[in-house]
């Protein structure tokens, strides 16, 4: 029961929609709703959705790869090199201990060694899509837990393109090896191992090129255009084009769009392209969970389903055990070492291509390959559940928990400022903060102002602060402060209630340019507000009085004194209403206020009625006190 | 001719007339500093190279100041606090202001008899000043008794004309050496019958 693309949209979305508010009604993650709504709308139970599944899966992989660039713009080339470590070491004893595990337990089974291998060598991999999105949603990506379950995804994403390439080797020279229309496209297929190095280190370094000379001066151009969906589309033109690089040359499009993001995360348009992709990724993401839970294939487990349930089992806990004893050899504490094997103990999407491509070498039986499908997709929607279990039954009994941050990681969390405009404003503040050690997140609008000041040092990106979902991922859930210091009165009213409304917890420091726009931030419940005109002004005031022949100490605090005075009367008068938005009206109640102003001024008089250090004032005193006593 | 500098702290100067009297008097004296300290730094932000500068140019320092409870006003101990840093003024290597001859010069409201342990502030302004005496002891300074105007609320102005005049006759002798060891001996500076009136 198919049909139109417009009826297959409408089954994908409404389950979503119905199983994935469920399941986190139910504070189960929403990859688990996602995985139940596939098995739902599959062909073995409601059968909305048939033999068109699988080309859904194939082009919601897609998902995967804007997921890896995403994760690419998080981590600066800095922190990838430091990771190199784990990924090298976790990621290879991972990958090399599972497919040696596991070829063991296959001929042990009976199974031919080429069999056993191929299967061994698609158990050995995770699945990056369901572990990376549980790892994300629970905001888990700082931990050594995430770190280390990154690392293990990224060498498995790396190794995979090696399996592919020896895969062939493994054809019984009988076999005439089958000519597939889609993997003699790539270029490194053919090429001898060392030529396939070179050929992958080549477009890694095409990659990195073309982010830096290519992709941000173009992402400049775009900005300057100030129309929003062209930066859309140049996001979506980053993706599309490095993936089909890397297609093109036979490695992972998943590998090259994180490469990818890598480069162009210390650029000034990491949170653009992060807010702008971020909910394409979710929704195709969530396409491709549903097209596993759609694929799973009911009739081969009823078949035989002691067989698969005990093979499934099997794997799962070899690959637990592995993940376990990684966790031991890299001295995780016990709480992160068994949340990494729960969520990585499954066998993931990148076997899907394994398999499929070792049936078209005949080297897989027909039933083999049915009942790997079938582990893969059931082992992947199990892993959720295995997650759930982990967390409610198994970690509260475990002591340790990761709520030990470094010290070093608490100041600068602890310390989270975002600065909206960098203007001269904006910059002085900045400036000021830097030279205390508080760096603040900068968002500007001008990119040409971003792209000088990313030259001089500092840590500036090109985006429009009245967008909340831009503010989101410049980290404003984890912010405890934001200076608005833009020049626009709209804008910063705007952003004020935007961040009021979504985040009334943080604590708002805002540019006014004059008393009526104080009034109306005021008005909007906002506390520190800082008019650029008062200061100033009183300085140069205070100077011209010192012409005059004040003393300057005098002067300072008597600038004191009128500022006070001044923002009791500016909250006073903020309360007082305002009617119509009239210019003229406005303009005569301006006029009106001011004079009300030089009236109280007036009637205050010339703050004589300050008898500190006076010592006329208590001669005068004494002096009078004394005559009252003498009469 | 030796070099006077006077580091002069008062938050209020425009309304006292005692200091008014003192300070008109030394006029553009040769070899005179008048360092207005509130004026200066209004915001209490010290120059510490620019003041130990100007320390270490003069031979003789006056601590010019009105007498607030018991004490200094609070610029000029601040400017203590920043100025005289270890190992410049004090400590192993802090000879900078070695030799050099210091005192206060006061304004009091009330007059001297307060001041002992039978009237109301119980202890000698000489007494109060030891915080001052130590200082100058630490850094390498002989001290000088301080120079006292007293009971200021009920001076007449012939009377502090009379204190202007001593003022600027005591620093005319102190500037040619004419002046020694025997003023040490005396509880005020304006007490010396040295100092012509």
């Amino acid at each position: 029961m198919s049909g139109s693309l417009l009826f297959d949209a409408i089954v994908f979305l409404a389950g979503a929609l119905i199983c994935v508010s469920l399941a986190k009604r139910l504070g189960l993650s929403s990859v688990l709703g996602y995985l139940i709504a596939g098995v739902l709308i599959g062909p073995y139970v409601l059968g909305f959705v048939g033999e068109e599944g699988e080309d859904i899966l194939h082009f919601a992989e897609f998902g995967v790869v804007m997921m890896l660039f995403l994760i690419g713009l998080e981590i600066e080339p800095r922190n990838f090199w430091n990771m190199r470590k784990s990924i090298l070491g976790m990621g290879g004893f991972q990958v090399v201990v599972t497919v040696l595990l596991t070829y063991l337990l296959f001929t042990f089974l009976g199974f031919d060694w080429r069999v056993a291998l191929v299967i061994g060598m698609a158990v050995a991999l995770s699945s990056t899509a369901i572990a990376m999105q549980t790892i994300k949603e629970k905001g888990l990506m700082d931990t050594t837990f995430g770190i280390s379950s990154f690392s293990i995804l990224l060498f498995q994403d790396i190794i995979v393109i090696f399996m592919l390439g020896a895969l062939p080797l493994l054809t019984s020279d009988d076999h005439s090896i089958p000519v597939d229309d889609h993997s003699t496209a790539t270029l490194i297929e053919n090429l001898p191992i060392g030529l396939q190095t070179l050929a992958i280190i080549a477009s890694v370094a095409v990659i990195i090129l073309m982010g830096s000379y290519l992709i941000v001066p173009m992402l400049r151009k775009v900005s300057r255009a100030g129309i929003r969906e062209l930066l859309i589309a140049a996001a979506f033109l980053i993706v599309f084009a490095i993936s089909y690089l890397m297609e093109f040359v036979g490695l992972s499009p998943a590998l090259g769009a994180f490469l990818g993001g890598v480069v162009l995360s210390t650029s000034e348009f990491k949170h653009e392209l992060e807010s702008t992709l971020e909910p394409f990724k979710n929704l195709l993401l969530g396409l491709f969970f549903m097209a596993v839970g759609a694929s799973i294939n009911f009739i081969v487990i009823a078949e035989s389903p002691l067989t698969i349930g005990g093979i499934l089992l099997a794997i799962i806990l070899l690959k637990a055990t592995v993940l376990f004893l990684a966790g031991r050899l890299f001295k995780l504490k016990l709480d992160q070492k068994l949340l990494l094997t729960f969520s990585l103990a499954q066998v993931g999407e990148f076997a899907f291509v394994l398999l499929s491509f070792a049936f078209q070498l005949d080297i897989l039986e027909p039933e083999q390959m049915d009942m790997m499908l079938v582990i893969t997709a059931v082992s992947m929607s199990l892993t959720p559940i295995l997650s759930v279990v982990n967390e409610r039954f198994i970690l509260p009994k475990v002591g340790t928990k990761e709520s030990i941050p470094h010290p070093m990681d608490h100041i600068a969390k602890s310390q989270k400022i975002i600065l909206l405009g960098f203007g001269h404003f904006g910059s002085t503040v900045g400036r000021f903060l830097r030279s205390h050690g508080v760096e603040a997140t900068i968002l500007d609008f001008d990119s040409n102002r971003v792209d000088f000041l990313r030259k001089m040092g500092f840590e500036v990106y090109y985006g429009d602060a009245t967008r909340l979902d831009l503010l989101e991922s410049a980290g404003i859930k984890d912010a405890n402060l934001i200076i608005c210091a833009i020049d626009k009165p709209s804008v910063t009213k705007e952003v004020a209630k935007l961040v009021k409304e979504n985040y009334p917890h943080i604590e708002l420091m805002v540019r006014a340019k004059n008393r009526y726009e104080a009034y109306e931030l005021l008005n909007l419940g906002i506390e520190n507000i800082y008019r650029e005109t008062l200061d100033t002004s009183l300085a140069l005031a205070s100077d011209v009085l010192h012409k005059f022949g004040f003393r300057k100490y005098t002067l300072n605090r008597q600038v004191h004194n009128f500022i006070t005075y001044d923002e009791e009367s500016l909250r006073r008068m903020a309360k007082e209403p305002r009617r119509g938005k009239d210019y003229i009206y406005r303009a005569r109640q301006e006029l009106a206020q001011q004079e009300e102003l030089l009236e109280k001024d007036l009637k205050r008089g010339l703050m004589t009625d300050d008898m500190h250090w006076d010592g006329e004032h208590i001669r005068k005193t004494l002096k009078e006190d004394k005559e009252n006593r003498d009469m | 001719m030796k070099k006077v500098l006077i580091v002069f702290a008062h938050p209020r100067f425009e309304n006292s007339r005692a200091n008014a009297a003192l300070v008109d008097r030394l006029g553009a004296k040769e070899h005179l500093t008048f360092h207005d300290l509130y004026e200066e730094y209004p915001h209490f932000h010290i120059d510490v190279k620019k003041e130990q500068q100007l320390l270490q140019e003069n031979d003789i320092i006056i601590w010019h100041h009105p007498f607030y409870w018991y004490s200094c006003p609070a610029l000029l101990k601040q400017w203590f606090d920043m100025v005289l840093e270890f190992n410049w003024a004090y400590g192993p290597e802090g000879h900078a202001l070695e030799g050099k001859t210091v005192f206060n010069v006061i304004t009091t409201g009330s007059s001297r008899e307060v001041y002992c342990s039978e009237g109301i502030n119980s202890y000698t302004i000489n007494e109060f000043l030891r915080p001052f005496e130590q200082t100058a002891n630490l850094c390498g300074m002989s001290y000088l008794p301080p120079f006292a105007v007293m009971g200021t609320y009920n001076l007449t102005d012939d009377r502090l004309k009379a204190y202007a005049d001593k003022y600027e006759n005591l620093i005319d002798q102190l500037q040619n050496d004419r002046l020694t060891e025997s003023l040490s001996n005396c509880l005020f500076l304006n007490d010396s019958s040295l100092l012509k009136n």
